[in-house]
């Protein structure tokens, strides 16, 4: 399949190893990759501080970058993030709405059947749930809400996980509960994020695992930023990265959190 | 809630004994909707309260798992909140009409029916009745409206004294507390708080009261018979109002509302005018979403309906005061009316993380959590900058479990979202604020791949400032993430570059999948070492 990737703005400049890493799983199962130059944001982060008309453009440019699949230049849009997947499906849609442009709103929905966060490309589109992954290590993975809430990816990146050689999952208690980012709501409400990050970092400490996973680098961010402030030892991993992993080849992407210049390996 | 007449100041907290370190934290305010601090100050004030947060994560989690093994019995759950979902959205669409049609029947069965544009009139309206029974001395059901308008309080300065009756109402009145749950409205109390507020505050306490839930039940159900039997008047609240047959209902678990309902000659019921359902068998679908949603019950101990007076049996004399108060103009917002279909379950904000860390007095209204997050801002229309309520809709991680567990299925999220995008345009600063400038500045620059390419070399100054890969401080504002929080550094070469390099021809490059992984992995482990 010609597959294009849609990088995010997040990953493209501050965490490229999740987007290397879907480009690797994809490469490795033979499809062909393609990075549409024009791409930049969702514009998630705009609608959901209330920016709407800032937001709208964001979101034409998305579409403009995109529409290509439509007219068969690639098979699907990927995206190693569930929430940008679910502001494909949602935000996206409440933006155009707001702005009372019509058109948009069908540009929008039409791109975003086409739209799939990596977990449902590979479980749903591909039919697999072993992409040949190696990882001999103890992870514990939080969903993510936006990709639980909104994008439903539902159980996926739990089968992908256990379908992983080496892999010990360990549950994370509260799993479910957010781990206080939500964009700029972190900012906004820097206690009450900082006392949600404090106890998912607890948790995710409890566990004893020795990388946290998620599909969604703003999370990991959040979560990570706290795990570093008190040196917990924790590495925090996206699923792609995992999933890149195997045993001739494993993901040694940029570690975040990690001293640069003698970069630890797992 | 002071009971203090006229010129004799009440008794400031430090002269009590305040037996089991218990303390209010909070003043009651003038506005109950509105109670003039923004979320972030709120919140700011209550998560340095190590007590009140260990409580409310103890309450919560007790009865958000209650909750759900009720809910998992049920199979056909969703199908209720479908229905539900769908009665309230008629209830929404065909208001005025049976509103006509509920007050024809109230009327029909022997009810007086009374109209209330604000919290002034419906307060004003509820006082003269009082007065006109000659009475000092009112019983009241727990009542969300009746918070709303902050009747108790008002009667007050009318020298007539309202006596909560129901456990947790009466422990707030007696600490001159606020609520902060709108179902466990002293969620925020333990017992043994509970037992020192009854010792320094309820008169007739036993000396040698325990915190064991039975004796402090105890103690409340001596000290309020009394109140049940001499009371000639009674206020209530109500779950729902049927416009086809003029029924009234309360859900209660206690037992005091049904005192209350039966036993005084009058009985004055404040009703917000969007807790109708149209027909009397719509009913049988809240009667099953509410208890179990609320409290996790199967069912409410005290389920009371009543059709106007019946002579010889209850009230002879029964008010229905029904009140605006703002949901007019919320029924105007095609997308926030759907706050309208509440049922004051409190189960959004037992689910709620950042209810659960800030408890409801952070939220500056008698509706916290993430339903008076959506509610509050749409009834005082409070959306303005310059307005604290503004800040509601915001005190959201916008993380969705609300929604999940809503009976009704109300998009909070949604409205959240919409509500911030109503805030955003109604600014009126002639300055623009620091997120004005945020958002004006990076939308042009990420709706453009060539611009973004050009701002990300930007990013790579985190280079300069980070230490062994990460940042742990920055200047203001991003100071508000790196006081709790370390920030990674950006890696050398952003995907875009790592792409071009990879990627030569713009796509993979014809090779067998192998020869990819071993072409693009080399790279990447090189560039970071």
């Amino acid at each position: 399949m010609r597959i294009a990737l849609f990088a995010t703005c997040l990953a493209d400049t501050m965490f490229p190893q999740a987007a290397q890493a879907t480009v690797s799983i994809l490469e490795r199962l033979g499809h062909e990759v393609v990075f549409p130059q024009g791409q930049a944001c969702c514009g998630q982060m705009h609608a959901n501080t209330g920016y709407f008309k800032q937001a709208a453009a964001i979101v034409e440019n998305h579409v403009k970058t995109f529409e290509p699949v439509l007219d068969g230049e690639w098979d699907a849009v990927v995206v190693p993030s569930g929430s940008c997947a679910g502001a494909a499906r949602h935000e996206q849609r409440l933006v155009a709405e707001h702005v009372g442009d019509a058109a948009l709103v069908k540009r929008v929905d039409a791109l975003s059947k086409y739209t799939y966060d990596i977990s449902e490309f590979l479980i749903d589109v591909l039919g697999l749930e072993d992409v040949g992954a190696y990882f001999p290590h103890t992870v514990t993975y939080h969903p993510t809400c936006h990709s639980m809430r909104v994008a439903h990816v539902g159980d996926r990146p739990y089968r992908l996980l256990r379908a992983v050689e080496g892999l010990t999952l360990i549950e994370l208690p509260d799993e479910k509960v957010c781990c206080g980012f939500g964009g700029t709501f972190s900012i906004k409400n820097s206690d009450t994020s900082t006392a949600m990050v404090a106890d998912k970092a607890a948790n995710v400490m409890s566990t004893g695992a020795e990388v946290l996973c998620t599909g969604d680098y703003s999370c990991l961010m959040n979560i990570g930023g706290a795990l570093s402030r008190v040196n917990s030892g924790v590495r925090v991993m996206h699923l792609a990265e995992i999933l890149a992993s195997t045993k001739e080849a494993p993901f040694e992407g940029h570690a975040s959190f990690q001293p640069s210049k003698d970069q630890v390996r797992l | 809630m002071t009971q203090t007449f006229l010129g004799m100041p009440a008794a400031s907290p430090e002269e009590q004994p305040h037996t089991g370190g218990w303390r209010t934290n909070v003043e009651v305010p003038q506005d109950t909707l509105r109670w003039g601090h923004t979320f972030p100050e709120g919140a700011h004030k209550t998560l340095a309260n190590t007590q009140m947060r260990r409580n409310l994560g103890h309450a919560t989690r007790t009865i958000r798992n209650k909750r759900q093994l009720r809910v998992d019995e049920m199979p056909d759950w969703e199908d209720l909140r479908e229905a539900a979902e769908a009665v309230k959205f008629e209830v929404a669409s065909r208001l005025p009409e049976l509103l006509e049609q509920f007050e024809a029947n109230v009327t029909a069965n022997g009810g007086i029916v009374h109209w209330a544009r604000d919290a002034a009139e419906a307060n004003r309206i509820v006082a003269d009745i009082i007065k006109s029974k000659g009475v000092d001395d009112v019983v009241k059901v727990k009542s969300m409206a009746t918070q709303e308008t902050n009747l108790n309080e008002y009667l007050a300065d009318e020298g007539i004294t309202a006596h909560e009756t129901d456990l947790a109402e009466m422990i707030v009145q007696l600490a001159d507390d606020m609520p902060s749950h709108i179902v466990v409205p002293a969620i925020h109390r333990n017992r043994s708080e509970v037992r020192g507020i009854f010792l320094d505050r309820m008169g007739d306490a036993p000396e040698d009261l325990s915190d064991k839930p039975e004796e402090l039940a105890g103690a409340a159900r001596a000290h309020l018979r009394k109140k049940f039997l001499h009371a000639k008047v009674a206020v209530s609240g109500t779950n729902m109002g049927i416009a086809e047959t003029g029924t009234v209902s309360i859900f209660e678990s206690e037992g005091n509302g049904r005192m209350c309902l039966t036993l005084p000659d009058t009985l004055i019921t404040l009703m917000g005018i969007e807790k109708l359902v149209p027909r009397y068998q719509d009913a049988e679908i809240f009667t099953q979403l509410l208890p179990r949603s609320a409290t996790g019950e199967r069912m409410n101990p005290y389920t009371s309906m009543w059709t106007g007076v019946t002579p010889g049996d209850g009230p002879q004399e029964f008010h229905l005061i029904l009140m605006d108060n703002g949901r007019t103009k919320v029924l105007t917002d095609p997308i926030g009316r759907q706050a309208l279909a509440c049922i004051r379950c409190g189960s959004c904000m037992n689910i709620c993380p950042v209810y659960q860390h800030t408890g409801g007095h952070a939220y500056g209204s008698v509706y916290p959590g993430p339903i008076g997050s959506i509610l509050t801002p749409q009834l005082t229309q409070g959306l303005d900058d310059d307005d604290p309520v503004h800040t509601l809709p915001f005190a959201s991680s916008l993380c969705g479990a609300c929604a999940e567990v809503c009976p009704v299925k109300i998009d909070i999220p949604t409205i959240l979202i919409h509500l911030r995008a109503r805030s955003v345009d109604v600014k009126r600063r002639l300055v623009p604020d620091m997120w004005d400038v945020a958002m004006n500045v990076t939308a042009p620059v990420m709706s453009n791949g060539k611009a973004w390419l050009a701002a990300t070399e930007g990013v790579k100054a985190t280079r300069l400032i980070g230490k062994d890969g990460r940042i742990g401080a920055l200047p203001f504002p991003a100071s508000l993430w790196t006081r709790s929080r370390d920030l990674p550094i950006a890696p050398k070469e952003s995907l875009r570059h790592w792409w071009k390099r990879t990627h030569p021809e713009g796509i993979t490059p014809s090779r067998t999948a192998t020869d990819a992984v071993d072409a693009a992995q080399p790279d990447v482990t090189e560039e970071n070492r």
